[in-house]
This record gives C-alpha cells, sequence and structure tokens, in this order.
C-alpha cells in the first residue's frame, strides 16, 4: 500500500523533497568527536547519506575464506593457549609469529611496502577480529596490534613515516607496533587528555603516562596520542628505546594476552618527524572510532565463544534426569545471548560498512560501541551463571571471558580496523 | 557485500510513510485513543492507496536472481515510519490487515484473485488457545461443496471494520497441529457473528473483536492450502510468521523511536544534549541513559531488517524472524516506559504522546508471538532441541 509513486491524496503533503543529500561529508575531520552532528536531532542523524548499494548481509567469497582461516587458527592455535598465558602473562614468541603468518597486515600493505596490495577493508578487519576473538580475545588483539598501527599510518601517515614503518609489517615475523591512548584515572574520557605535548625547538616534548598499552614492552614503534598545546589530540610516533620514555608491565584481571602495560613519559624529546601526519590535519575522532569498532568485533567474537559453550555445556549437563537445556529459565537465557549477539554484530557490521565506502560513521561506530561493552558484559556473566558452580571455577573458560570482557570498555586504541 | 543501510529506494519508501504518518496519524492519535472504538473515518482517504506493495508481509523470492531488496524489507521499513505515527491507527488501515499477509503468503492465484483486494483480518486464538495455537478448538468440516465452521475467536484485530477474516480451524482434531488449516470467511456469512469489541490498555484505534462461527458455511474452496491433513500443512500455516513477526517488530522500532526522539528534545530544551562525543562512563546519567537506549534501539531495528532481507532472498529465517520479534518487543516496551519516566511528570501526563506510546508498545511485546514464545523458538533452534524436549 501507499506506493511512492501512485499515491494521490498525499500528492501535495508529498511534494517537500526526501530529505539525505550529503550529509556525511561534513564534520569528522576536524579532530574532535562527532562535532559535525553536535546538533543534529537524532532523526537527522540517522537519515543521511544517499545510498544505492542494496541492503546486503552476503560476505564475498575472499571474506568467506579468510573466516574460515581465521576461525581455524582461533580454534588450534588461540584457543589452546589462552588459559597459560592468563597464568603466565606472557605470550609466546612462536605465537607472535605464527600470527604475523597468517599475513592479515601484510595482505592490505600496498605493493610498494612489500604487501600483497589488497585494498584495506574496515570490513573484513572486524571480520577477523571477530574471529580471532573466539579464540581469546587478548591474544587475538596482540596479533592484530601490528595491523591496527599499519591501518593507523596508512590512514593518517605521511609518506616518509609509512616508508620508514610499512615495511616491517609485511615480514613474516611478528614485529610488535602499539597504540598509547588510555590513562589511568577513574572516569578516563579519550576526549580529555592528560597527557601532554608542547613544541620545543622544531621537536616536542611528551609528559604524562599512558596505561593499558598492547604490547607495551615489546612495541618497536609506540604512537602516543597527546594533547598538543593549543591545537588538541596529536599522535606521537615513538620508537623503542625513546629517551624520557619508562615501559612497565601492568597486570589487569583480564586481557592478560595483550601484554598490557605502562608508558611513562617523561621530558620525552620527539623530533619533529615524529608527529603523525606531519602536519598534516589529524582526525582523532576517525582512529577513536575505528578502533571501538576492532573491540566491538573482538566482543562479539568472544560473545560467540560464550554461547557455543554454554549451548554445548548444557545440552551434556544432567540435572532431574535430563539436559538442563530442557529447562526454560537455562534455555531462555542461552536464547537471549543468541539475541543480543546478532544484534552487537549488526551494529559492528554497519559502521565498518559505512566506514568502508567513506560515509560518515560516527554515530554508528559510537552505537556499536555502547551496545558491545554493555551486552558483552552480560553475556560474560551470563556465561558463568549457566555453569553454576563449575564456571567460577578455572576448570572452565567462561571465568576468563567473564573477566576479559569486563575489559573491551576501557581498551581504546586498540586494533584501528 | 556487506552493507547494512537502506538503498534509496526504500529511503523514498522511508521518508514517503514519515509524511504520511507526521500528516494523517499523529494529529489524530489522542483522539482516537480517547474515542476507543470510533471509527477513524479520516482513514478512509488511505483505502484506494491500497496497492500491491503490501505494508503486511509479502512472499518470497526466487534465491537466484541476485540480492533483492523486495516487499518484507519496504514492508518493515513502511510500518516503522507509520507506527512511529500511531500504532492503534497504523492496525486500522483499511485493506490492510494481518489476513492479508496470511492470503498474500499462501493463497492459489485463483484465491489472490478473490480475495486479495479485500480487508482481511487474522483469527486464531481462542478463549482456550492463545500461544499453543495447536491447541485451537474451532471445527472445520467438509460438507458436500462447503466447509461447516463452528467456534470462537477472541483478540482479532481489526475483526469488526474488516471485510474477510482469515480463520484457523482444525479439520480433524485427532490429528493434533496436522489437523489445522486456515479459511477465508467473508464478512456477512450467515453463522458468522461479532460477539464484542474489547476495551484495551493501548492500540485503542484498533478494534479487537470477538467473534463467533455457528454453522457457518463457506465454499469448498475458501481453504487456504492443501485440504490434506499433513505435518507440513501446519507448517505451511506457521510460515506466515516468519513474514509477519518482522513486520511487528518494526512496529515496535517505530514507536520506540518516536519516544525517543521526543525524549530528546524535551531533554534538549533542558540542557541534556547526547551527541555521541562522550564515552557513557564519562557522560551523564540521563546521556548514557539516551545513549543506551539509542544503542539498544539500533540493535533492533538491524535485526528486523536483517529477518525482512532474509525472506526477500529466500532464506529460511524463522530463527532470525523470532530474533527480531523478542529483542524489539522487549526493547520498545522497555524504551517507551523509560521514556515517560525520564520525562518525568511530563512524560506521564496526556499533554504528551509518551504515556500513549508506552501503552501501545506492550502490545508489540506479546501479538504474533509473545516474547516467551519467541525465546522458546530461538532457544530451541539454538540448542537443537524439538518442541518434545524443550517444552
Amino acid at each position: 500500500m501507499l506506493r511512492h509513486s501512485g499515491f494521490s491524496p498525499f500528492a501535495g503533503l508529498l511534494a517537500s523533497p526526501v530529505p539525505s543529500a550529503d550529509r556525511h561529508r561534513k564534520g569528522m575531520r576536524d579532530g574532535r568527536p562527532g562535532r559535525g552532528r553536535r546538533d543534529m536531532s537524532m532523526e537527522e542523524a540517522m537519515s543521511d547519506g544517499t545510498q544505492t548499494a542494496l541492503f546486503d548481509l552476503t560476505l564475498t567469497d575472499e571474506q568467506q575464506l579468510t573466516r574460515e582461516t581465521m576461525q581455524r587458527f582461533a580454534a588450534s592455535e588461540i584457543a589452546p593457549l589462552a588459559r597459560r598465558v592468563d597464568e603466565s602473562g606472557a605470550v609466546p614468541d612462536a605465537f607472535l609469529d605464527g600470527s604475523a603468518g597468517l599475513g592479515v597486515a601484510s595482505v592490505v600493505l600496498p605493493e610498494e611496502y612489500g604487501g600483497a596490495g589488497l585494498e584495506r577493508s574496515p570490513v573484513s578487519n572486524v571480520l577477523i577480529a571477530e574471529d580471532l576473538a573466539r579464540g581469546d580475545m587478548g591474544l587475538a588483539l596482540a596479533a592484530l596490534a601490528p595491523l591496527g598501527v599499519a591501518n593507523l599510518l596508512l590512514d593518517q601517515g605521511s609518506a616518509s613515516q609509512k616508508d620508514d614503518w610499512l615495511p616491517r609489517f609485511a615480514e613474516e615475523s611478528f614485529h610488535a607496533a602499539t597504540v598509547a591512548l588510555a590513562e589511568p584515572r577513574p572516569g578516563f574520557d579519550a576526549g580529555s587528555l592528560a597527557t601532554r605535548a608542547r613544541r620545543d625547538g622544531a621537536g616536542f616534548v611528551l609528559e604524562g603516562t599512558k596505561s593499558l598499552v598492547p604490547l607495551a614492552r615489546r612495541a618497536e614503534l609506540t604512537v602516543v596520542i597527546a594533547d598538543l598545546e593549543g591545537e588538541g589530540p596529536r599522535g606521537f610516533l615513538v620508537p623503542a628505546g625513546s629517551e624520557g620514555v619508562s615501559v612497565e608491565a601492568e597486570r589487569y584481571m583480564g586481557l592478560r594476552g595483550l601484554e598490557p602495560g605502562r608508558v611513562v613519559l617523561d621530558g620525552c624529546r620527539l623530533p619533529a618527524s615524529a608527529l603523525l601526519g606531519e602536519g598534516e590535519p589529524f582526525d582523532y575522532a576517525r582512529l577513536l572510532d575505528l578502533c571501538r569498532l576492532g573491540l566491538s568485533a573482538a566482543a562479539v567474537g568472544t560473545c560467540q565463544a560464550v554461547l557455543e559453550y554454554t549451548r554445548d555445556y548444557a545440552n551434556e549437563r544432567k540435572a532431574f534426569g535430563e539436559p538442563i537445556s530442557h529447562k526454560q529459565a537455562v534455555a531462555f537465557m542461552i536464547a537471549d545471548i543468541a539475541i543480543e549477539l546478532d544484534g552487537m554484530r549488526l551494529l559492528t557490521w554497519r559502521a565498518a560498512s559505512r566506514a568502508e565506502q567513506g560515509l560518515d560513521f560516527h554515530r554508528e561506530a559510537f552505537l556499536a560501541w555502547v551496545q558491545c561493552t554493555r551486552k558483552a558484559m552480560e553475556i560474560g556473566t551470563n556465561g558463568v551463571q549457566l555453569l553454576g558452580g563449575h564456571g567460577f571455577t578455572q576448570e572452565h573458560p567462561v571465568e576468563l571471558w567473564y573477566r576479559n570482557l569486563r575489559g573491551a570498555a576501557m581498551l581504546e586504541g586498540c586494533f584501528c580496523v | 557485500m556487506i552493507n547494512l543501510d537502506l538503498p534509496e529506494k526504500l529511503q523514498n519508501v522511508q521518508s514517503t510513510m514519515r509524511q504520511v504518518s507526521e500528516a494523517l496519524f499523529r494529529p489524530i492519535s489522542r483522539k482516537y485513543d480517547r474515542a476507543e472504538h470510533e471509527y477513524p473515518k479520516e482513514l478512509d482517504m488511505m483505502r484506494d492507496a491500497a496497492g500491491d506493495s503490501g505494508v503486511m508481509g509479502g512472499g518470497s523470492s526466487n534465491p537466484s536472481e541476485g540480492v533483492r531488496n523486495g516487499s518484507n524489507m519496504s514492508s518493515v521499513v513502511a510500518m516503522t515510519e507509520l507506527c512511529w505515527g500511531d500504532t492503534g491507527l497504523t492496525l486500522t488501515i483499511p485493506g490492510r490487515g494481518l489476513g492479508n499477509a496470511a492470503i498474500a503468503a499462501v493463497a492459489t492465484p485463483e484465491q489472490k484473485q478473490r480475495f486479495g483486494d479485500k480487508w482481511a483480518a487474522m483469527a486464531i486464538t481462542e478463549p482456550g488457545a492463545g500461544s499453543d495455537s495447536a491447541a485451537i478448538q474451532t471445527t472445520a468440516k467438509l460438507d458436500g461443496d462447503e466447509w461447516v465452521l463452528n467456534g470462537e475467536k477472541i483478540f482479532v484485530t481489526a475483526g469488526d471494520r474488516c471485510e474477510a477474516v482469515v480463520v484457523w480451524a482444525t479439520v480433524d482434531r485427532s490429528a493434533g497441529k496436522a489437523g489445522i488449516k486456515s479459511f477465508v470467511v467473508e464478512k456477512g456469512t450467515p453463522g458468522m457473528e461479532m460477539v464484542r469489541l474489547e476495551k484495551k490498555l493501548g492500540i485503542r484505534a484498533s478494534d479487537t473483536a470477538a467473534i463467533s462461527f455457528t454453522d457457518c458455511r463457506i465454499p469448498k474452496d475458501n481453504i487456504l492450502g492443501s485440504s490434506e491433513v499433513s505435518k507440513s500443512g501446519f507448517g505451511g500455516v506457521m510460515q506466515t510468521f516468519d513474514n509477519t513477526r518482522p513486520v511487528v517488530a518494526a512496529m515496535a522500532v517505530g514507536v520506540a523511536r518516536a519516544a525517543l526522539e521526543r525524549t530528546r528534545e524535551l531533554l534538549r530544551d533542558e540542557g541534556v544534549s547526547a551527541d555521541y562525543s562522550r564515552a557513557p562512563n564519562a557522560s551523564s546519567a540521563l546521556e548514557a541513559e539516551l545513549y543506551r537506549m539509542e544503542a539498544d534501539w539500533e540493535a533492533a531495528r538491524l535485526l528486523t531488517l536483517q529477518a525482512a532481507w532474509m525472506a526477500d532472498n529466500g532464506k529460511a529465517n524463522s530463527l532470525q524472524a523470532s530474533i527480531s520479534k523478542a529483542k524489539a518487543g522487549r526493547m520498545g516496551n522497555a524504551i517507551a516506559l523509560r521514556c515517560v519516566e525520564l520525562c518525568a511528570g511530563v512524560g506521564y501526563g496526556e499533554q504528551e504522546l509518551l504515556e500513549k506510546w508506552a501503552r501501545d508498545s506492550k502490545i508489540l511485546d506479546i501479538f504474533e508471538g509473545t516474547q516467551q514464545i519467541q525465546q522458546l523458538i530461538v532457544a530451541r533452534q539454538v540448542l537443537g532441541k524439538s518442541s518434545r524436549e524443550l517444552r
């Protein structure tokens, strides 16, 4: 009914033009999150972007193949390692080298840097993060950290910065690189950083403390996000061993596969060439948004593991003479996990696909992140609950997932998709 | 290729419906909430516009044609916008009842010819059988060239104003589900009587009727689908839900959006703005709440589109249809209720529509399968359990 064309009774009403046009081209390049949409209503924020492509949930053949490879790697290389790394807090070198062998970073690098020159695809990257995180969220994000930095350099690095750093990510051995964004303050907000940078002659001096930095002690390159006096947040390329930088290991509730660490910048002096983009405008919002998508995707992957594990457990575990999955009180909790997980996944995919198409994706990435971090916690806690007392022991992985999933909301700047 | 934005064609459906909703529904929304059983004559003008790109579901299509964004998707997009305006009025748009969806889904070409233009309601529920539709007692017996119907149906949406009713009845009670068939009964058929109209919590603009059948005789050809008693027969009837559940989910998405938008407007006037710039842990509690509701709303919206997209592309979607209905049903109600609270006395008062949306949204977590039924369906599919194992 009410077809757009032959709907005469409302001809007058329908005369006004359809809102759409190129609203998405506004904003987002000014280095502050979301300023382009600040005073928009929800309706306006939703309806932007002329779109000719059809709504479609079909993966490309290539994405399908990659998914299978990543899921195999997660099952055979990541999951079996998760408990040991959680206990020791140390990731075996062989694992990281093995992950470099997967080639997730090298395929997207242009041929001039030794890569395969495949187009960088946020959608493919969220799929990779999701699939690897089925094995372990910390290890998955550690393995992907160099790709995240490579993506950031491809996006916002200068030509010489790309020349300097990208070729090593195309190698078969693992070269750790990371982004230092979070700070050890309660109520930390990525929008107001306490780490400061000031201009000093031609170079810069950085002061402050970064925490929860993935692979902090291994990183050959750390991109430190600091507030440049009077200019707002900027990225600084800090090579390992730079003057005025000390790095120490940190221990957290979970995510030990990430080898998180604290980076203390005390009079850290950097040359002019350390400024990410070397004077080109820095799009901080884009970095945050792409990283939040990486995290959202990782949360989706770990929640998928929770779903599958609790499903199998509930089908095997017997009480009162039958599998506990025959009880609605149990079955409905598992149904809820499936329902929420599906929604988390679609939100993440939508934002990634908008990013890939060059559309504004700030609102979408923000909402995906809000939903994924919140629902991941619910799913994490229900994963333990479904196994009862057994879930509370380290005999089962659900307690580990519970701890890891709590971390999703704190990990800013972890994997730029 | 992954893309979860609407193509221009559907964006046009969206904005057209929004304008209809805003210009036609909103101004009379409160009026027919108060005048519960009065027919909204303003909707007569929509009757002639009833075409074949129905608001209420569509058929499925051939999967070999490449990706399609077809009638199921346009239905959910249209429904969302119409229910942004008014759910009760949407349910009483002449010509587009739930029965029409059943006819579109399973009727023969000849039946579509006969009944396609009629406003058809759907009569499933009985005083003693709601979600357990296999337990219905209404009987249909073949007598020569006619079926003879006996029984009582309740909660028939548009049951008074419609021109035909699709009635579920059993042709063989001993066969259980397998004996259940659906029949088209035209209004005015002797033996069919509208018994009463319900007084309801919400969607008061919609007429919800109880209808009785006493030796009601209809032509033999009025049965939808095969008259053979077989298990697959009931499956065929149930398949209608795969198309209609996403549509009801879309209704919840529409109501919730109305409530969220209005709440944001009202709060903006009080200096609360949610501009996606600060993380929830660094925002005020109100802003964080707005973000969480919007994210939850967006999840439900995308799940609804997913289910409709699958139907349009010939993919089995009963799991995703139930997921969308379960998520959107509870999201819609939770958001509408929460918005009333956030707006305090203004939200609770009748000078705003927020309290009405909180009442209207409740039914969307009930009809076309309650929250609990959807959970049961999802749980059975995820756990690989039969209806006998997980009851």
